[in-house]
């Protein structure tokens, strides 16, 4: 501890250097006892000047006296007029006087007699102002940032001169030289409040177990046996929890059919059981994989094994331009997007976030698995079901690391960025901050459910619906459709409900798209059903029964692979999980994209690249198939 | 001498870094500026290294480790 927390007082020294009410919190204080540290804590609150607090967090030892610590803080604070904003309080106000010689008198770094003096002769010529030392200090530095952030009339040539001076007169950087002054203060500091007694076992179990999860050789499959971990229990254990959810919505829209008499068509009862059970609850029942997919992620970072997983896939990801932080978020991308997406904030450089964001998709996350678990069964043997579902996953990081490695090419040129990560010692996480997150990531899923999938399940409920056929239409002859029959005259509600759906918008703008997509082996229907997909993957299942005119289909729908396997050939179905681990990402993606890159540009570049290598790929795909006499469509 | 030539298990003493002075503050902040004593914990000949510094643990890219210069 003694050298652990000399790193985090670095930290703290800079933060008292700004001059902001502070409470400082030594928590795991329990952890550095155990290690045979004594830390004399109300030494270290009179040098740093600020109230010091011990505390275990995770066993709510010491909130009490953190929560008076800064009250007493805050409300200190509020007495004094002009100082509680300190944002607007830059310039000389009355009473900012009082506070930042108080909280920095003490707590103050002693950097020796060169830098002080300059620092008063800095200080001097800015005005008076709570965080006048600091920026005094940042602007020795040579960090011009401090004339632009705040509004400060000084006489910048004459700083100029004596931070040039300064640097002359030091044989490293300024800022490095001060880091160092600031190092030896923090070290004096520590020799003062910290005694060490007896041995500490600290960081010698974390270096053992790191002996093997770093292992050169055995590091890699140590990694992949945890991974394949993650999935297995992610599926084993969320399946039979899916089919209870699936059943409980099924039995749901059944209670809510049966509000209204047998056969009747009434708009609203379609609205609610097709359009918003349908809809919301085919999302919903992917909530124990997510949960489970991330209760998993959260042991693996809780535990600290997640920078080591970033550790051992360096060496691959530096073959593509990035470093191994970024795959960390890539990994979560196999659960769902939008958090992978949030996870990127853990990167540095925006050009590595935005890398990572436009490939992100690529990744096969959850939702797109049910559209999987229909085709594979429909078109291929039991023996090949495996290996083709490998193939669409590997295809899918194949293409992330070329597209990274692409736009590491293109647009966003440069060297590397320089991979420096601290590696914090192994722990046992709580079951509570494991339920906490879990929790969190729970909600933020359900609260997707009832806002973006409802308002998109409406609106694609609609699209399906409306128009409805008028009078006398007689609907072209299909094969699930006898032809010349007028639609009132369809007796199969099946049918009749097929006939409508080739009427409504949906239809239409399948219809439409059919030249674009029938060089990659679609009809209109599957253009109507990867239409409906964007508003979130797995809505293209439910959207291929209302085509087929099955009624009620999901993943599992027997009666719907024996129409796809009668229309289509096993290339077409092939193509059409390409198309659709590729293309367009969901609406949610979308946003996130937009809220995290903070420009409306980048989504859409997302969006229409990530189509257009959809359409490529699937071109190549099936023009391929066809050479090889794989078969296209069925007749 | 470069850091990826300390073989793992030595001590061995920063003496400068190779970049620019954005990357050197970064690496001040974590408490590598020359002059810290650091060992390196591991360095397999591929991937990135790991070196104690002040009681933690840092994970250095192989090609910044290249900039880093020690004695």
């Amino acid at each position: 501890m003694r050298r652990t927390s000399s790193r985090n007082l670095f930290l703290t020294t800079e933060l008292l250097e700004i001059g902001r009410p502070l409470v400082v919190v030594l928590n795991m204080s329990d952890e550095a006892r155990e290690r045979g540290l004594i830390i004399d804590h109300a030494r270290l609150a009179r040098r740093l000047g600020v109230p010091v607090i011990p505390a275990v967090g995770n066993r709510n030892q010491g909130m009490d006296e953190l929560v008076g610590a800064v009250l007493d803080v805050a409300t200190a604070r509020a007495h004094l007029p002009g100082t509680a904003d300190m944002c607007r309080d830059q310039g000389p106000g009355p009473g900012s006087l009082a506070m930042p010689q108080r909280a920095s008198r003490d707590g103050r770094v002693d950097y020796g007699p060169a830098v002080e003096g300059a620092v008063a002769r800095i200080e001097a010529m800015l005005p008076e102002s709570p965080h006048r030392r600091w920026q005094a200090l940042k602007l020795l530095e040579g960090d011009q940032q401090v004339f632009g952030s705040a509004p400060v009339e000084a006489d910048r040539p004459a700083i100029n001169a004596i931070a040039a001076a300064f640097a002359a007169s030091t044989t490293d950087d300024p800022d490095v030289h001060l880091a160092r002054l600031r190092y030896e203060h923090i070290g004096r500091l520590c020799g003062e409040v910290v005694r060490q007694v007896g041995a500490g076992r600290g960081t010698v179990v974390s270096d053992r177990i790191d002996r093997l999860a770093m292992h050169q050789v055995w590091g890699v499959p140590l990694f992949l046996a945890l991974m394949y971990g993650v999935f297995a229990i992610t599926f084993s254990l969320g399946n039979p929890l899916m089919d209870l959810i699936d059943r409980g919505f099924g039995w749901l829209g059944g209670a809510i059919t049966g509000l209204w008499p047998e056969g009747s068509s009434s708009h609203l009862q379609s609205l609610l059981v097709d359009g918003i059970i349908g809809g919301v609850g085919g999302v919903v029942v992917f909530l124990p994989n997510i949960v489970l997919l991330f209760l998993a992620i959260a042991v693996l970072e809780g535990t600290g094994y997640m920078a080591r997983a970033a550790f051992v896939m360096d060496r691959f990801m530096s073959k593509v331009g990035l470093h191994g932080k970024t795959f960390i978020p890539l990994l979560i991308g196999f659960g769902c997007t939008v958090p992978a997406i949030m996870a990127t904030r853990t990167l540095e450089t925006r050009r590595d976030r935005l890398i990572t964001m436009m490939v992100l998709p690529l990744m096969s996350c959850g939702a797109r698995l049910p559209i999987y678990a229909l085709m594979i069964p429909a078109f291929f043997a039991p023996q090949w079901q495996g290996p083709v579902l490998w193939i669409i996953y590997v295809t899918g990081i194949v293409l992330a690391m070329l597209g990274a490695r692409l736009l590491r090419a293109t647009l966003f040129r440069g060297e590397n960025t320089p991979f420096v990560m601290e590696l914090p010692p192994y722990r046992l996480p709580t079951a509570r901050s494991l339920a906490i997150q879990m929790w969190t990531r729970a909600w933020l899923y359900l609260k997707k459910a009832g806002t973006v999938i409802l308002g998109a399940a409406i609106i694609l409920w609609c699209l399906t619906f409306y128009p409805k056929p008028r009078e006398g239409w007689v609907p072209p002859a299909g094969d699930s459709l006898p032809a010349g029959v007028p639609y009132e005259q369809l007796t199969d509600p099946a049918q009749q409900q097929a006939a409508a759906l080739s009427y409504s918008v949906a239809g239409r703008v399948g219809r439409v798209m059919e030249p674009l997509i029938a060089p990659l082996g679609f009809d209109w229907r599957i253009g109507t059903a990867l239409v409906g997909a964007t508003a979130a993957k797995e809505v293209f299942v439910a959207q291929m029964g209302i085509v087929f005119a099955v009624g009620e289909a999901d993943e599992t729908s027997e009666q719907l692979r024996e129409q796809l396997r009668a229309r289509y050939s096993p290339l077409v179905g092939l193509c059409i999980m390409m198309f659709a681990l590729i293309a367009t990402p969901c609406i949610a993606t979308f946003a996130i994209t937009r809220q995290e890159s903070g420009s409306v540009r980048w989504a859409l570049a997302q969006s229409l690249g990530l189509t257009a290598l959809a359409w490529v790929v699937t071109f190549a795909v099936f023009q391929v198939g066809m050479l090889l006499k794989l078969g296209g469509m069925g007749s | 001498m470069p850091l990826t030539q300390v073989h793992e298990g030595t001590r061995a003493v920063l003496k400068s870094i190779d970049g620019g002075r954005q990357l050197r503050g970064r690496m001040a902040a974590l408490g590598l500026l020359p002059g810290a004593e650091l060992e390196v914990v591991q360095n397999s000949g591929r991937g990135p290294f790991v070196v104690a510094v002040r009681g933690s643990r840092i994970v250095i890219g192989r090609g910044m480790a290249a900039r880093i210069l020690v004695e």
